[in-house]
């Protein structure tokens, strides 16, 4: 029996009527076209009125398949499909005519408009007729979350999904969660410590039960997909037993390795073989660094056993604990598995580090240019200054510092366009926190303009100016040179047109946010997007901001983009509160547009040929290798077969698949065909 | 002409100077240049308003001082309205003529416009308002170069009673002469 087919050709107000004669369009729907027994023409179809349209005449007419001509699916796919479904229609007999992005908006008058939609129209009616009733995809969903660093960020995630009564696993790969705040000293737009608001959430975070924290490691796979995520966590050889140690710190005062930087206070304090990162780390228990490790060296000098080294064992003597010591030479790296319903990437950013490719800016050879960061450790108080800001080289405390903004940002020539976001409001704040310290000190700043556009923020860098007395010249640094123990900057500020030169004591460059080396290679392992600066693509910027593009997969933090902490905050809320409704369900519903490899009955069992290039061409992953088995168990042939729990129906395999063993549901050879046979090549 | 800042400059206190001696707190402009657009007689400046509240900022006396800028601002408040920093462009515009003239800096490309200042305040002094006959008379003969201009308006003027030959004091004059001694 043939379908009853309604079209409905939408003007969308005029931006598609103004170039389509939308009437026309619907009358020739009609001719030669016996399957169409109800063609009509609205304002804007998906108005309320007009989704009412839809169901009464789905009703009315007794319709099968309806044809809307409107807008990109990717907009309104969705509502046309619900709105039948009320009506007791199958949703995917809905197909969608897009008349608006590929058509009205693209051609100038309207003969050719019109003419384009009537074929447009011809073609998905030709599909509707030969589309088949789909039901959703039903997955049941592990209650459980994982949080992938833990910076402010994830620590929020983590907090708000365990608040709300769900057990979260984080997995952070430093020795002590806190990630870039716990380095900062004051905090813009408030100045309030950083530490004094960050360590209660670090130590609520150790102490919620529904929290399993697993730092020192790092994420080694995840496969399955959203709802049933099987995660392997590398747990790396820490040296140290967790369950034992009491964080006595009697071992990292023996250890006669001392003079290691630490990375902590970006290389300008040292700190001991075994370590905490710093004072209030959480977990409050060391790791050996066996690169530095004397111990360590020995052993892999004389190619042994780390237990046979007798060249240190300071930290295992001094350790209290027994009868067995906490401290333990030979632990290996360990894999756990855990399984997920969804994840939280919160992997933040590094701040440039290779200022060495500012050549003009010393090329990081000179001791007293350092970093944004680097200022914040000298600023703190439990920094290597103790709060008190003197210069790396030889102490002093600087009666001139210059900054510079925008280093490594919105400098194309060096490969970074973007604006870092946080550094005019970070510069505004060490021009502050040094005046407070050095009362008589002077503090220039190099801008190219000032982005500070949060809530307070103006306020806050005028006050820098106006009550602080930083004085601000627009312009950049085009090169600083030693000359005594002065470094000279040469600038120029714009608004006089003058060359400036500057004798400074000390120069800060406010350095860009980047993304983490490693963020290429861990995208790929979760199969989610990145932008072109490596950040972690959202799927929608505006409407699915912490949507990652893998399904159960979500972004908070700076690993999608440089934000401050409130921004932060605000959008591991977010992710969270995603992650909540997700986990809120027994079972999730997906789309069934995805792929299936076929199944044919004994002795062909399916017409793959086990070639697998569909594997390779699939980005999410979905593609398994199944064994065909005989009842003896043995195996009679490999083939594809789709994890429908993965796929998001791209449909590259199918159109890899050289056997054509692939077909994509809702897709399939007959309806593409039916498709392009029906268009009138003149 | 080449400006070049350094740290001497940058670390001197005419900004201090400036608004020790005005009140005006030129930390506060941020260089919006709304002033500037504003402004009647910019297009003959040769540094524009806000350009020279940036040479107080960073210390540029000389710039400062020496600008013709200082002297053709003809105090019309524009400026000091229309700023959205409140501030007072025109009354700083002041304070740099006061200070030019005590260091003898004044741009010398504006002298009629100081000889003109020193024959108007002369004039109030002597009779408590300006006599226009005598005001300018002093400063035709300090400046002869300006001597034949506009002088065909004179007897037209005159006949108006606009330039009046005899100067009418007022009573108050002694005031004056106090408030001139005492901002001597
Ligand atoms: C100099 C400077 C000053 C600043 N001052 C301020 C300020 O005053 N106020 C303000 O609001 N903002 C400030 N910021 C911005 C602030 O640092 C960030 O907004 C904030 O720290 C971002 O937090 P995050 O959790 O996204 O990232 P991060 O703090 O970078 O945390 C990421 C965590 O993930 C871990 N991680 C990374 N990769 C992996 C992996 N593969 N597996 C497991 N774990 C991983 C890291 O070890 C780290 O612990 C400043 C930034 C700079 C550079
Ligand atoms: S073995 Fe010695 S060098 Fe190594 S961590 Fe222990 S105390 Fe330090
Ligand atoms: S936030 Fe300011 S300093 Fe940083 S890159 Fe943007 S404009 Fe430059
Ligand atoms: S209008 Fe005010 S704030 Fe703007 S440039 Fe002039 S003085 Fe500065
Ligand atoms: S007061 Fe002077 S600077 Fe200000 S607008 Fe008038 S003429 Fe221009």
């Amino acid at each position: 029996m043939s379908k009853k087919i309604g079209v409905f050709v939408c003007h969308c107000g005029t931006n598609i009527s103004a170039t389509v004669d939308v009437e026309k369009v619907a009358e020739e729907a009609k001719k030669n076209n016996p399957g169409v027994s109800y063609t009509t023409t609205y304002k804007y179809m998906c108005s309320d009125p007009g989704q009412k349209l839809l169901r009464d005449k789905i009703k009315e007419e007794g319709l099968d398949g309806v044809v809307v001509a409107a807008c990109s699916p990717k907009m309104h796919e969705h509502t046309f499909r619900n709105a039948s479904k009320k009506a007791g229609m199958n949703p995917y007999h809905v197909e969608i005519s897009n008349l608006r992005e590929q058509c009205s908006w693209v051609h100038p008058d309207k003969p050719t408009g019109t003419e384009k939609s009537i074929d447009l129209v011809r073609m998905m009616t030709e599909k509707t007729r030969k589309d088949k009733s789909l039901n959703p995809i039903k997955v049941p969903v592990t209650k459980r979350a994982l949080v992938i660093g833990g910076g402010i960020a994830g620590i929020q995630a983590a907090l708000d999904i365990a608040d709300a009564g769900h057990e979260v696993v984080m997995v952070e790969r430093e020795a002590s969660i806190g990630g870039h705040m716990a380095q900062l000293s004051e905090t813009f737009p408030t100045l309030d410590c950083s530490q004094c608001i960050m360590t209660p959430k670090m130590v609520e975070l150790a102490q919620n039960e529904n929290i399993k924290l697993y730092t020192w490691s790092e994420i080694e796979a995840v496969d399955g997909y959203l709802g049933n995520f099987d995660v392997k966590i590398r747990k790396k050889a820490r040296s140290v037993d967790l369950d034992l140690c009491t964080g006595c710190s009697s071992c990292w005062q023996v250890c006669p390795s001392k003079k290691i930087k630490s990375e902590f206070d970006m290389k300008l304090g040292n700190r001991t073989a075994i370590y905490i990162p710093f004072p209030q780390a959480i977990p409050s228990k060391p790791v050996i660094d066996r690169e530095h490790c004397l111990l360590f060296k020995d052993a892999r000098k004389k190619n042994i056993p780390p237990n046979d080294s007798k060249v240190c064992r300071k930290c295992l003597d001094v350790c209290p604990i027994a009868p067995v010591k906490a401290i333990d030479y030979s632990q290996e790296d360990e894999i756990i598995t855990e399984k997920i319903g969804a994840i939280v990437v919160a992997t933040g950013y590094k701040e440039l580090d290779d200022t060495s490719m500012y050549g003009e800016y010393g090329g990081g050879k000179y001791q007293d240019v350092i970093t944004g960061l680097q200022f914040e450790r000298l600023a703190s108080a439990s920094g290597p200054t103790e709060g008190e800001i003197q210069r790396p080289s030889d102490g002093k405390v600087p009666e001139i510092i210059v900054f510079i903004q925008c280093v490594g940002s919105r400098d194309p020539a060096k490969g970074c366009s973007y604006c870092s976001k946080t550094c005019c409001m970070y510069t505004a704040k060490h021009t502050m926190l040094y005046k407070h310290k050095v009362h008589d000190g002077h503090a220039y700043v190099f801008y190219i303009d000032i982005r500070c556009a949060g809530k307070d923020y103006e306020e806050f860098w005028l006050r820098a100016v106006e009550e602080e007395g930083a004085t601000y010249l627009r312009g950049r640094v085009s090169r600083i040179y030693k000359k005594g123990d002065k470094l000279v900057v040469l600038g120029a500020d714009t608004l006089t047109g003058s060359v400036v030169e500057i004798e400074a004591d000390m120069v800060v460059l406010a350095s860009a946010m980047k993304a983490q080396d490693d963020a290429e290679k861990f995208a790929q392992k979760l199969s989610i997007q990145y932008n072109k600066d490596k950040f972690f693509s959202e799927i929608h910027p505006k409407l699915k901001p912490v949507e990652s593009s893998s399904a159960g997969i979500f972004l908070a933090g700076t690993c999608q983009g440089p934000k401050d902490i409130p921004e932060t905050v605000a959008q591991a809320g977010a992710a969270a509160s995603k992650v909540l409704a997700l986990l809120s369900a027994d079972e999730l519903e997906r789309e069934p547009v995805v792929a299936k490899v076929d199944r044919l009955p004994a002795p062909i069992f399916s017409t793959c040929i086990g070639c697998f290039y569909c594997k390779r061409v699939c980005p999410y992953g979905a593609i398994a290798e199944e064994d065909i088995k005989a009842r003896d168990g043995s195996v009679i042939k490999t083939v594809a077969r789709v994890n429908e729990g993965l796929c998001q129906g791209c449909g590259l395999c199918a159109a890899t698949c050289r056997s054509k063993s692939v077909e994509l549901a809702g897709f399939n050879d007959e309806q593409v065909y039916a498709e392009i046979n029906s268009v009138e090549f003149s | 002409m080449k400006i070049k800042i350094t740290t001497k400059e940058l670390k001197s206190d005419f900004a201090k100077e400036v608004k020790e001696r005005s009140g005006i707190d030129v930390k506060k402009c941020y260089q919006c240049g709304k002033c500037t657009a504003g402004c009647p007689v910019a297009y003959e400046m040769d540094y524009m308003p806000n350009q020279i509240i940036r040479f107080v900022q960073l210390g540029l006396r000389h710039e400062a001082l020496t600008s013709r800028t200082i002297w053709l601002c003809a105090s019309c408040i524009t400026c000091s309205t229309r700023c959205p920093k409140e501030v007072k462009i025109a009354e700083l515009m002041d304070v740099l003529r006061e200070m030019a003239l005590e260091e003898g800096v004044a741009n010398p490309k504006e002298k009629n416009i100081t000889t003109f200042h020193k024959a108007f305040l002369n004039s109030v002094k002597k009779h408590g308002r300006i006599s226009e006959f005598w005001m300018l008379s002093e400063y035709k003969r300090k400046r002869p170069k300006t001597a034949l201009q506009d002088i065909e308006i004179g007897p037209q003027l005159m006949l108006k009673g606009k330039l009046s030959l005899t100067p009418h004091d007022i009573k108050g004059k002694k005031s004056i002469k106090r408030i001139f001694e005492k901002f001597k």
